[in-house]
């Protein structure tokens, strides 16, 4: 069972090697190949399509080079994840153990539920992105290296999701870094976009550094990186140890999963081709923080002070983001923003102790978030534009986007039957029972924590109440948010009239159908939490946000209602720019971050300038200068070399002799 | 015999020769100059040689070595000379400055 976990995470790691530096021969061995097998299609009308799909698909390297390797994932995968749902315990291989001098880590993997589940969701999305791709980058002259980076990309997160070794389990998080920074910046001929990619990669390994070092407390206080045994040493640490520890494990969060005080990286991410933005919001890089804590649990149920921590940042990416949210002119940006928010939700879920509605959740977003994502391609290549301003009256020419992105925006949104609303209610179920800390304290007394190795049935100190109470609070005005949000994007995007003077039609088809797939486990994947008692939503909670958010989208819907041209948004007002600016974050960080970086860069080049090369340069000239002086007795007459020879000698005999 | 005489005979040769090397204009006197002073230099191995007079005579043969150089030096020189001789129609020495320094590209770099 291991090793086909690790095969489903070595293939999409060497489809990127085989696909970057063989890819283009691919495409030229089959070429020959494809056209023997367009011959063999018989002529006619009715066989069309059957040509095209001959001329096209196996001339294209690099697109089988992608798209084979993680479809034979996504089955591994799936086969894992069937596997560990039949016989539920957790599955641990060792390929080696290295020997550091220190504590040793061991390359290993580690399956369980979750991580199978996740696993199989990562595979899903990729697969999803990968069939995208191959007609939404069609023309693009880098398709190779950009497939590549993607495979590199979904290896490096199944190794995340399936590591046994916090060593290992960084090594992935790091690669992912590398490659949302090559994909971000697919297009780095524009300035912006680079900078971009630089912003992503940059505020990221900010919070990479202190997760880093989150990994090494831990790892040195339980003498080993093995995620099993670390868990299983975790109720003998010192709390000062796992507070510490733990603080720095929520860097790594806030930077990789976009959380408040790093989230600004997400945004302007929107930079790169659309359906990487699918793959980081939905299933990768994004979803990586989550899991990781979800991952490290026990660690933080023994550190209430770092899950309160955890939810105050929660609360505030929660309502910050969705009000940023609702003033975007940019679909993407719109989506970048509520990914925040869903994401702090799951973060919120975690502060208040519900790791299953966390994970609950990060299932559901990965499925509507990715169809929403490659919904926005399609829609972005019908009209030729990322602008809300732009688009409008979609719904006609471009149905199935229609109907799957209304199934998106309901499953974001929280309305009934879509995937979002059960798991979101579970999270604000699980925070309200966190308001009452004695019922905390039985549920956590009696639910065995799943270390991996060993199960602990210790009583762990309760979530402040106070967090929860802020988690649910910034959760139902979120919610009202967020249904007012999705609620505009739809009807700006796919009602009213047409604002585009391109014939925007539907979309191809290998971009149309991964859109109206994704859009089944959109709607469906809520009902799977049905079977478990932590995951079903209870009556009250569910009135009370359904409440909420009929009142946003209601809202909205009134608003738009009286003048379907225009944008609900208007009557934000002056407050809009601020919010659409995301709160000014931006220019807060500049003034405080980047301008005293800079100011002391160039203090730094400034003194290495006039001190240290003006030293250097300073010797060379002195010196030639002191070299001229004696250039001057070169006056071409040996005997006056000769005299001075003469002069020497006499000079070191006198000396010679008087001192001896 | 002193050896006295002979040594102080040697130094007064030697320094005749270096007053010339350094003083004359003329090539060849220049030269010859060089010649009194191997030959100062040849006094004394002689003198010395008579005074320490052991078995191989050293100071003899060495003697014989520097009078071969000598010659040699002698006739490169004299070929050195005619040819600069031929090339500037003067051997004055303080106008064979073709080797001195360019002080102005100097001053430049």
């Amino acid at each position: 069972m291991i090793v086909l976990a690790a095969v489903a995470v070595l293939l999409p790691f060497a489809a990127a090697f085989i696909g970057m530096i063989f890819g283009p021969t691919i495409s030229h061995l089959l070429t020959p190949l494809a056209r023997r097998l367009r011959r063999s299609v018989p002529p006619g009308a009715a066989n069309g399509r059957a040509r095209t799909l001959a001329r096209r698909l196996p001339a294209n390297g690099p697109a089988l080079v992608a798209v084979l390797p993680v479809a034979a994932s996504t089955v591994l995968a799936a086969v894992v994840a069937v596997a560990q749902w039949q016989h539920p315990r957790p599955r641990t291989g060792t390929l080696t153990v290295v020997r550091t001098g220190g504590i040793p880590f061991g390359l290993s993997l580690e399956v369980d539920g979750t991580a199978a589940v996740v696993a199989l969701l990562v595979c899903c999305v990729a697969l999803a992105v990968q069939i995208y791709s191959v007609a939404y980058m069609r023309d693009d002259p880098r398709y190779s290296s950009y497939a590549a980076f993607v495979s590199l990309f979904t290896a490096a997160m199944l190794l995340v999701v399936l590591s046994g070794d916090l060593l290992a389990l960084y090594v992935g998080w790091e690669v992912m870094g590398v490659c949302s920074y090559f994909l971000i910046g697919h297009y780095w001929h524009d300035r912006a976009t680079s900078r971009a990619a630089v912003k992503a990669f940059l505020v990221t390994r900010l919070g990479d550094v202190g997760f880093l070092f989150g990994i090494f407390v831990l790892g040195l206080a339980a003498h080993s990186f093995e995620i099993g045994t670390v868990l299983g040493r975790v109720p003998s640490m010192s709390h000062t140890t796992l507070v510490a520890g733990t603080l720095l494990l929520l860097c790594g969060l806030a930077g990789k999963s976009a959380q408040f005080p790093l989230h600004t990286w997400l945004p302007d991410a929107m930079a790169g081709p659309t359906p990487v933005s699918a793959l980081i919001h939905a299933a990768t890089m994004v979803a990586a923080g989550v899991y990781v804590v979800a991952r490290l649990y026990p660690a933080f149920l023994f550190a209430p002070a770092a899950l309160a921590v955890l939810g105050v940042m929660a609360a505030i990416s929660m309502l910050g983001a969705a009000l940023a949210a609702l003033a975007q002119d940019d679909l993407k940006r719109v989506l970048a923003y509520s990914t925040i928010s869903q994401l702090a939700y799951m973060g919120g879920g975690l502060a208040v102790g519900t790791r299953d509605g966390a994970l609950f959740h990060l299932l559901a977003h990965g499925a509507f978030k990715a169809l929403l994502f490659l919904g926005a391609g399609c829609v972005i290549v019908a009209v030729g534009s990322n602008m809300l301003s732009a688009m409008g009256g979609l719904r006609h020419t471009m149905p199935v986007t229609f109907w799957s992105m209304t199934v998106g925006f309901a499953a974001l949104a929280g309305v009934p039957p879509a995937s979002g609303f059960f798991s979101k209610d579970t999270i604000l179920s699980q925070a309200w029972h966190a308001t009452r800390p004695e019922h905390t304290q039985a549920w956590f007394a009696s639910t065995p924590l799943n270390s991996g190795v060993q199960r602990l049935t210790v009583s762990v100190p309760s979530v402040p109440t106070w967090t929860a109470w802020l988690v649910l609070a910034a959760g139902l005005l979120t919610a009202a948010v967020t249904a007012a949000y999705a609620t505009r994007t739809w009807l700006v995007a796919f009602f009213g009239e047409r604002r585009s003077a391109t014939g925007a039609g539907e979309a191809t088809g290998l971009m149309r159908w991964p859109v109206a797939v994704l859009a089944v486990p959109a709607l469906v994947i809520g009902f799977l939490g049905l079977g478990s008692d932590e995951l079903r939503p209870e009556l009250g909670m569910t009135l009370v946000s359904l409440l909420f958010v009929v009142a946003g989208a209601g809202a909205v819907f009134l608003v738009w209602n009286r003048d379907p041209a225009l944008d609900p948004v208007r009557l934000l007002g002056p407050a809009r720019p601020f919010l659409r600016d995301g709160f000014r974050l931006d220019a807060v960080y500049d003034v405080l971050v980047v301008r005293p970086l800079v100011a002391l860069a160039e203090m730094v080049v400034h003194t290495d300038e006039r001190a240290v090369d003006a030293a250097v340069v300073g010797t060379g000239r002195g010196t030639r200068r002191l070299g001229g002086l004696l250039r001057r007795t070169e006056n071409g007459n040996p005997q006056t070399y000769i005299s001075g020879v003469l002069a020497g000698v006499v000079l070191i005999v006198l000396a010679v002799v008087v001192l001896t | 015999m002193h050896l006295v005489y002979p040594v102080v005979i040697a130094a007064v040769l030697f320094s005749v020769g270096v007053y010339g090397v350094l003083a004359r204009r003329n090539a060849i006197l220049v030269l010859m100059s060089v010649e009194l002073m191997l030959n100062a230099v040849n006094l004394n191995l002689v003198v010395f040689d008579m005074r320490w007079a052991d078995r191989l005579h050293g100071g003899q043969v060495l003697t014989l070595f520097v009078i071969v150089l000598a010659a040699a030096e002698v006739g490169l020189g004299l070929a050195l000379v005619l040819l600069i001789y031929r090339n500037r129609q003067t051997v004055d020495v303080d106008r064979l400055r073709t080797l001195h320094e360019d002080r102005e590209e100097g001053a430049r770099q």
